[in-house]
């Protein structure tokens, strides 16, 4: 550090002050009237909740009576709280089984298209399609096609002599069954994705690569799947990030059953706010969960970062 | 022959994912007794469905409830955006440095750490059961702030000197010249915006106890596990047809800017 900046942190907070001032009063004055607004929404919606809930993890509240100063006693019911180990390993079942089977999918579709078909913008429109529609519609509809006596699934399967599969009744099948859904209604933008991602990888690799001799598959290998590398990521932590957020399907196909086998995150911190009013106990759900998806988010580049290279 | 099979998966993926919403158009036209049948066709189709869906619940008003939440969060987003992004981009002032930085760092908050303390707010400002707790948490949008911001760095600088020069305001340089070249980032961030919004569920079912008030997706959702549609199946998936038919209309005509909007963020995200 120079001295004269030392210096003048030593003397006090005066010189800083002074040149602060000075750079807002050179500063375009219309620049602070645009931002005005945002800095306003800013404080309260984000940084005023972000306060609170630090406040409230400390506290217990049903909104009624007075806020009460537990001290850590969230955090220790948290700990040693069997529906949130259970909701964690839930939304790891679902990314488990979410993040391979939408990757393979988008990856299978995208070089489908990639290649040069006819309709290929008609094709790529009707992948999307579950995209844009409401989540709630769609899960209405999957509701009744993974309807063990009725549904169109279990009608496919007795058609191809299979027997039928408890899609929503058996507690081991019913979080599958919503990754399952999930993956139906979210892999028409991973197709998009991978699509762009293809189209970025320069054809003078692949030319290169067969005069050189290699294989259609050792170019898949070897030029194809790296280079979609970034692509992967993307949809690794989209989807973990959607997998957490998970909060529709479940409240509307399963209520989180049967035996709290589809409990998600979100849904667990709903029941605790909005059925038994913990408000300061959901608010620590929150504040956790949001602490694990970082966390998990970090971890998951990290991994596929250095396994990349 | 490779061809042959590229298209063949290409028609097994087009069924795939086109017949479940062919079989809810079906399912809600047909009588309940007919609904379990994989056939898309029935002689006896007709309305009845649809109409105990709108005896049961007031789902025409829902739609304009959802109408009116959707287009003010999009009008405010792309106003309050393109402004700060424009401030960002284009303007010097001491802190717009550590404003972005803010922005950033805001979209990087799982929101699931604030969802709760909102509703709170929400609960302390009294607006809870109004249509200010449905918009007023989505009027403005980090990233569309950063969509905004990067846009306007490619606008060049000379242009907006040349019209300061003429004596043009900051203001009337934003909306008359820097407005008419951002139409693209326009379209993605309404898109987007207005997608989140149409398609939200969870918010208003936290601040939103009032019937009247509720949007499409919303009382669509209490219709189906609050025992309202008394388990016909025909009623449930007239419902969902009735939901998902204008976002299918509008997709059709704006398909390309969906697929692109939709697309652009998880590039960027």
């Amino acid at each position: 550090m120079p001295w004269g900046e030392r210096r003048s942190l030593l003397s006090g907070t005066n010189d800083v002050t002074v040149s602060i001032l000075s750079k807002i009063r050179q500063s375009d004055k219309n620049g602070y009237w645009f931002v005005l607004p945002y800095v306003l929404f800013f404080l309260a919606f984000v940084a005023y909740p972000l306060c609170f809930s630090i406040i409230l993890v400390f506290h217990r509240w049903n909104i009624v009576t007075p806020m009460e100063w537990v001290g850590l006693k969230n955090f220790q019911r948290l700990v040693a709280d069997p529906l949130f180990l259970k909701s964690i390993t839930n939304t790891l079942t679902f990314l488990l089984i979410h993040i391979p089977l939408q990757i393979l999918v988008a990856l299978v579709f995208a070089l489908l298209l990639n290649s040069k078909v006819r309709l290929r913008g008609f094709f790529r429109a009707l992948f999307f399609l579950p995209v844009v529609v409401s989540g709630v519609a769609v899960t209405i509809l999957w509701q009744q096609l993974y309807s063990y006596d009725y549904g169109v699934l279990n009608g496919l399967l007795h058609a191809i002599g299979l027997p039928s599969i408890p899609w929503l009744i058996d507690p081991a099948w019913a979080m599958p069954s919503i990754a399952i859904m999930a993956t139906w209604k979210n892999v028409g933008i991973y197709i998009v994705l991978f699509l762009v991602g293809l189209q970025n990888i320069p054809s003078e690799l692949y030319e290169a690569a067969s005069l050189d001799g290699a294989t259609p598959s050792k170019q898949f290998r070897h030029i194809t799947l790296p280079m979609l590398n970034p692509t992967v990521i993307l949809i690794v932590v989209l989807s973990t990030i959607g997998g957490f957020s998970l909060f529709i399907e479940p409240y509307v196909l399963t209520g989180g059953g049967p035996m709290q086998s589809t409990l998600s995150g979100m849904l667990y911190i709903y029941n605790q706010a909005f059925y038994f009013n913990h408000m300061g106990y959901a608010a620590t759900l929150g504040f956790v969960f949001a602490l694990v998806i970082l966390l998990v988010v970090i971890i998951q580049r990290r991994v596929i970062e250095t396994e990349a290279t | 022959m490779r061809t042959a099979i590229t298209y063949l998966l290409l028609v097994i993926g087009a069924v795939m994912f086109a017949y479940p919403f062919l079989w809810m158009l079906a399912g809600s036209m047909k009588p309940e007794m007919e609904i379990a049948g994989m056939g898309l066709f029935s002689s006896n189709f007709n309305l009845t469905s649809y109409q105990q869906v709108f005896t049961k619940i007031p789902i025409g008003r829902a739609f304009v409830n959802s109408l009116i939440v959707s287009f003010s969060a999009t009008a405010s987003v792309v106003f309050f955006g393109s402004m700060v992004g424009y401030a960002l981009a284009k303007l010097r002032f001491a802190g717009s440095n550590l404003l972005y930085i803010v922005i950033l760092f805001t979209m990087m908050i799982p929101f699931q750490i604030v969802l709760i303390p909102q509703y709170l707010l929400m609960v302390k400002l009294g607006w809870t059961d109004t249509y200010l707790a449905l918009v007023a948490p989505t009027m403005m949008s980090a990233l569309s702030i950063v969509m905004f911001r990067q846009f306007f760095l490619s606008i060049p600088s000379a242009l907006l000197d040349a019209a300061r020069i003429d004596g043009c305001s900051e203001p009337r340089i934003l909306f008359s010249i820097v407005w008419p070249l951002a139409r693209p980032v326009m379209i993605t961030v309404a898109i987007l915006t207005f997608m989140a919004s149409w398609n939200e569920v969870l918010w208003p079912l936290m601040v939103v106890r009032e019937r009247s008030l509720m949007t499409m997706p919303q009382i669509v959702t209490l219709f189906t596990i609050g025992g309202e549609a008394e388990s016909q199946l025909g009623s449930l998936l007239a419902a969902a047809t009735l939901l998902s038919l204008p976002v299918i209309v509008a997709y059709g005509f704006f398909q390309r800017y969906f697929i692109e909007s939709m697309a652009s963020t998880g590039l960027k995200g």
